[in-house]
């Protein structure tokens, strides 16, 4: 029992600022979701109505047109890979020299850090089919489109993981490095590169796995790939047509993912 | 008086002499080669050339020039859009965040049996492996032109990544506060709630902000096939060569990713992640 002079101290989990906190957020959720479904324009007659259509999609799309996989889809398929890989090796070699200046052990040097974090964000804040649309205004619809958008918007997210990775290094073998007068490159060859080597093949691993999804989407703005296999189907309303692509595009993303976690197991 | 000259070896003495650190295996050198070789041959398939390169950046001038000044006049079209794409991402977010729960919650291979767990798994991947853009194709076909088959193609983004973030997670908790909990007589929602619950939910929460980035990310998107949102005034205007409000409308998009980017931030700290 407490007294005036000496009150019980009540334990509570939380400070007054942290209630506070986390009151504001979930009132803000509540406030937005109330917002949004108060104010968000939806024709119901479309909701009734989705079932019959539902149905109606299914049949349409029910035998599945394998027999169309090799004349369309193959060819497609195989510029959707080659999307995915060349996209991810030229993104690289965007990102890693950027990644390393946006480092701040590597490069000490705030404006060059800011400028390379600058780069980083702006081309991880415009999506693939952004870049997409702006490169098939430059190049032309096709294949270079698709491979440019993919490459610049890895930029980003590369960078980003493989800055933090240099700048998680140890100091150690850097210092005894450049004790014994080894040159900037010589530093990022015996120094760096042996520390951030894992972390650079399961983040290029798993870009490539990223970029295996974005490049069968692509198609629909005229890049190239699965996607513009699935935007004439659609056009042309062949919806068994359609349904092969959509399980050549689950195929492909399964077949990938098992990949990445087969090498992922052996290399790191 | 001198002290003797200092002698070290610059080797330890125990590594042998023929042990090169630097020395990559022949394995290696072979798995690098049939890469390189794949990449030539992607290259070569992409139908890269240097004319049309140069002739690229030429249009690439015309295109960032036409770009400027970014065109903010018809700010009524771009705040309807935006407002649109919004909302989109909320309620995506919110009705994902919902039907994972319990999908995550079925998917744990610690919880449930595995004639449970491997169905919920495949839904799961199925929700995952499709672009939002591709769903809301069909969500298009399926529910006419507008926000709902935004919502729902966003819906299944998020049930996708955040299930299965979910249901990783419940699989990483420590099994002892499950034991205590069971070991009271607690049922399986006492045992979810008082045992399963306390250990993931800053996780889930910093999951949920995670999508709640990613839908609105995504919902200036789906707008390119029809889906409601930002996206279709984005592509009409694009195809309009309305270059100058194409500019004007991505700058906003990019201000709003950066704001999202901004909260989620903010959230994380909050809950102390």
């Amino acid at each position: 029992m407490g007294t005036p002079e000496n009150p019980v101290r009540e334990w509570q989990r939380f400070t007054l600022t942290e209630k506070l906190g986390r009151f504001t957020v979930y009132f803000a959720i509540v406030a937005a979701v109330a917002w949004a479904a108060h104010s968000v324009e939806i024709i119901e007659e479309f909701i009734w109505d989705a079932p019959a259509q539902v149905a109606d999609m299914g049949k349409r799309m029910w035998p599945i047109a394998w027999d169309y996989f090799k004349p369309g889809i193959l060819n497609p398929l195989l510029e959707t890979l080659n999307i995915a890989a060349v996209s991810t090796l030229l993104g690289i070699l965007m990102a890693v020299p950027v990644g390393f200046l946006a480092a701040r052990n590597a490069t000490p040097n705030k404006f060059i850090n800011m400028v390379a974090r600058l780069i980083l964000v702006a081309t991880r804040s415009v999506n693939t089919l952004l870049w997409a649309l702006f490169f098939v205004a430059v190049f032309g619809p096709g294949a270079l489109a698709g491979t440019l958008a993919i490459a610049f918007h890895s930029i980003g997210f590369i960078g980003k993981l493989f800055s933090e990775a240099v700048e998680d290094a140890q100091k150690g073998s850097l210092e005894a490095l450049s004790a014994a007068g080894a040159s900037p490159l010589q530093l990022i060859q015996y120094g760096y590169w042996p520390q951030v080597k894992p972390t650079f093949w399961a983040i290029a691993l798993f870009r490539w796995d990223i970029n295996v999804r974005e490049s069968a989407v692509l198609g629909l703005v005229g890049a190239g790939g699965l996607g513009m296999a699935l935007d004439t189907a659609i056009n042309l309303f062949q919806w068994d047509r359609v349904a092969l692509v959509l399980v050549t595009i689950f195929a492909v993303v399964i077949v990938a993912e098992v990949i990445v976690t087969q090498i992922r197991k052996k290399l790191i | 008086m001198s002290s003797p000259a200092p002698s070290f070896t610059p080797v330890p003495a125990h590594v042998p002499a023929h042990v090169r650190p630097f020395q990559s295996s022949w394995l290696a050198r072979a798995g690098w080669l049939l890469l390189f070789i794949y990449l030539v041959y992607a290259m070569a398939s992409l139908d890269f050339s240097w004319t049309r390169f140069v002739a690229g950046l030429e249009h690439g001038a015309k295109f960032i020039s036409r770009m400027f000044p970014p065109d903010f006049t018809r700010w009524d079209l771009l705040v309807k859009g935006m407002a649109e794409s919004l909302q989109m991402a909320v309620l995506a977010s919110f009705i994902g965040v919902i039907i994972s729960l319990p999908l995550g919650l079925l998917a744990a291979r610690n919880l449930m049996p595995g004639f449970i767990t491997w169905p919920v798994r495949v839904i799961i991947i199925a929700c995952r492996s499709y672009n939002p853009v591709i769903v809301a194709i069909v969500a298009v076909k399926a529910v006419g032109f507008g926000a709902l088959a935004g919502i729902i193609a966003l819906t299944v983004a998020s049930v996708g990544f955040v299930a299965k973030l979910f249901a990783e997670a419940i699989e990483e908790i420590s099994m002892k506060q499950i034991e205590a909990v069971r070991a009271t007589g607690a049922s399986f929602g006492g045992v979810v709630i008082f045992g399963v619950l306390p250990q993931v939910m800053f996780r889930f929460i910093g999951f949920a902000a995670y999508e709640t980035d990613a839908n609105l990310r995504n919902s200036t998107l789906v707008g390119i096939v029809g889906a409601g949102g930002i996206g279709g005034t984005l592509f009409a205007a694009f195809q309009r060569f309305d270059y100058d409000f194409v500019f004007a409308i991505v700058l906003t998009i990019i201000a709003l990713i950066m704001l999202g980017e901004l909260l989620q931030i903010g959230v994380k700290k909050v809950f102390r992640q």
